[in-house]
């Protein structure tokens, strides 16, 4: 039987009278790459910041490997404001700030490259590692940690180089080509030590020849790193690809789920994306 | 790494270099020369870069716009002060209120262990001016680290602003001789060693040295994990957050180890000017070292140590002739008097920022310019070298 890694019941995301997220339940098995796609404007990027701890969803649960890291019920305003289902399904609240989450083991890029502008590519990949050192700020300082330190760099150089990036190691975040940017934000992503990876449209921007570069590149990752990925993403040549199940999302409502072959034939999907004549005229 | 020992090595030796010149320096000069003025610059100097190099560490490296500093500064100076008045003279210093504290680091620790013990009580006071700020500082952090950028900067100023008021409370007159100031305590010029004839003077060696060890600190964990940690946030929180750091945890320390060292800035300053008295500690103050900060490069700490001097030096020394009328020996007319420095102080500050649009320094460090500069003159070969 496969094995749930993450698990979303029911989670709701709504801003004050609009619900952005609605009902969302979906699981990710160990070893799958799972796609969640939609229009623009679905609620997809906010179904992610609700499994990441951005935001907090109004109603509903995540769990990562069976443990809870999220779970909340409408409370004070919103119960009367509430428009979406399962009220007083869920009665914890589980709360984690964003950190706490990455230290679960879930990690994370963005729709708009994140990296820290200033900083060298070496850093950046550095300072993911911060978080699993065994140290404290006086150890640290006073260079105690040497052994922890030269871990944390040897670790860091070594991904580099895995990632083909080591020698831009002394580059400038900011100065990298947008499609080394990508790598960049993956490449931090994976050196959190993540046994799962959420990647906010990764191939946004690119043309086809890096967009297949890309498809070669999570394939290879999942399989080194023993990842589980869940994805958003608009290409759906790299969907199609690469997915092995496919959430699809609409008004923030799960409309259609399954392989590729079954979700490129669903009717709803169709619609969802083309749109649906009101009154068809001849 | 190789590098790195050789450049620290380059570092203690050109340090070292400094010490001893000033040293020299101090025995030479005599207080009526006019090249005293010197001495008094790098006192205060040395006091002002420590605090601007605390504030770069919160605004430059955490990117957290505080304006807090004065009130730190206070908390440090006060408990200094306090804590290392003679019991003798308590008495004479807190004419209007009984006096609570009624002992004295140095000399709880002179009469233990003798004169050495006279030194550690010292640093010990030194050391707890600076707990006293960080400690203040946790509990100010509590709910105002929550807040952003220009809101952040509002409740740290007001922050400084009640402290100050707080301190010159008649009711708390017994630990802080209220609005009066406080003194006796150990002051710059305490530190002169009596060998034989010879007087060895160290009043501007100790606040360097003091300086010196305490930018010494920041810098190492400015380059530590924690530092990066730092660093990251200032580029961006969110991606910080993602990446495992805890936003409230390594603020929090950030502004801990800010105050803590503004604190120790402030024992420094009660131990330049001889008296403490809150209403010194105004939010102008802050204003200065946000000035410095801003003028030596946020994010540079060797451009706040630049800042610090060229401002201490300029606002009293080179610029002070204006004042009184003759500035480099023209001598003005009437008009020209009271407050004029200030008026060419503030051209002259507007004249860098438009040339020197990042600051002094930028972003970088003295070792960067130098290698800069070095690579430079090498010409070519040099060049690719450092590429390579």
């Amino acid at each position: 039987m496969a094995e749930n890694v993450l698990r979303l019941e029911d989670v709701t995301m709504q801003f004050g009278g609009v619900v952005a997220v609605n009902n969302l339940s979906l699981e990710v098995n160990r070893g799958e790459i799972v796609a969640l796609i939609g229009p623009n404007g679905a609620g997809k990027t906010t179904a992610f910041n609700c499994v990441t701890g951005v935001y907090e969803p109004t109603n509903g649960r995540v769990s990562l490997n069976g443990e809870v890291i999220v779970e909340n019920h409408p409370q004070a305003k919103m119960k009367a404001l509430y428009k979406g289902e399962n009220q007083g399904k869920y009665t914890a609240v589980v709360s984690h700030t964003p950190d706490k989450i990455t230290q679960r083991g879930i990690a994370r890029t963005f729709q708009n490259i994140r990296l820290f502008g200033a900083l060298t590519v070496f850093e950046n990949v550095l300072i993911a590692k911060h978080m699993r050192a065994k140290q404290n700020v006086f150890s640290a300082t006073f260079r105690f940690n040497a052994k922890e330190e030269k871990r944390m760099r040897d670790e860091a150089m070594a991904l580099l180089e895995e990632q083909n990036l080591a020698h831009l190691r002394d580059a400038t975040s900011s100065s990298l080509p947008y499609g080394l940017q990508r790598r960049l934000e993956i490449a931090r992503a994976l050196a959190t030590g993540p046994s799962m990876l959420l990647l906010d449209e990764p191939a946004a921007g690119m043309n086809p020849q890096e967009t297949q570069e890309l498809t070669d590149f999570i394939r290879q990752i999942r399989e080194h790193y023993k990842l589980t990925i869940f994805m958003i993403e608009h290409h759906m040549d790299l969907v199609m690809q690469i997915s092995d199940r496919i959430y699809v999302l609409d008004f923030g409502r799960l409309i259609s789920q399954g392989t590729p072959a079954e979700v490129q034939s669903d009717q709803r999907v169709i619609d969802a994306y083309l749109g649906v004549a009101d009154d068809a005229e001849d | 790494m190789k590098q790195k020992s050789k450049q620290s090595m380059t570092a203690t030796i050109v340090l070292a270099a400094v010490f001893a010149l000033v040293i020299l320096l101090e025995q030479v000069i005599k207080p009526t020369d006019p090249a005293a003025m010197l001495l008094t610059v790098l006192k205060k100097g040395s006091v002002y870069a420590l605090v601007a190099v605390s504030m770069n560490l919160l605004n430059g490296f955490t990117g957290l716009f505080s304006l807090g500093q004065a009130g730190f500064m206070l908390l440090g100076a006060y408990a200094y002060a306090i804590f290392t008045i003679p019991a003798a003279d308590r008495a004479t210093v807190y004419r209007y209120y009984d006096c609570v504290v009624n002992f004295s680091f140095p000399e709880v620790f002179g009469n233990a262990i003798g004169g050495l013990g006279f030194i550690l009580g010292w640093i010990i006071a030194v050391i707890l001016a600076g707990l006293v700020a960080a400690g203040v500082a946790f509990l100010i952090g509590l709910p105002v680290l929550r807040l952003k950028s220009d809101y952040l900067a509002i409740a740290t100023l007001g922050f400084a602003e009640i402290i100050r008021a707080i301190f010159q409370w008649g009711r708390l007159g017994p630990v802080t001789n209220g609005s009066n100031p406080l003194k006796s305590y150990i002051r710059l010029n305490s530190f002169q060693l009596r060998l034989g004839d010879f007087t060895l003077s160290l009043t501007t060696f100790v606040p360097m040295l003091m300086a010196a060890v305490c930018i010494g600190v920041i810098i190492m964990l400015v380059n530590s994990s924690y530092g990066r940690a730092f660093k990251a946030i200032r580029e961006d929180e969110i991606a910080a957050e993602a990446m495992g750091i805890s936003l409230y945890k390594h603020k929090q320390l950030s502004f801990c180890i800010s105050s803590f060292f503004a604190g120790v800035g402030g024992a420094m300053l009660a131990m330049f000017a001889g008296t403490v008295q809150a209403n010194n500690f105004k939010a102008a103050m802050t204003y200065e070292l946000l000035l410095i900060v801003v003028l030596g490069g946020i994010g540079s700490i060797s451009g706040s140590c630049i800042g610090a001097m060229l401002f201490i030096a300029a606002s009293e020394w080179w610029l002070r002739g204006l004042d009184s009328g003759v500035f480099m020996g023209i001598q003005a007319p009437n008009v020209f008097r009271n407050g004029f420095r200030l008026v060419v102080f503030s051209v002259v500050i507007m004249a860098v920022v438009l040339f020197f649009r990042k600051g002094i320094m930028g972003d970088k460090e003295l070792p960067d310019l130098v290698r800069r500069i070095r690579a430079k003159l090498g010409g070519k070969q040099k060049a690719g070298e450092s590429n390579g």
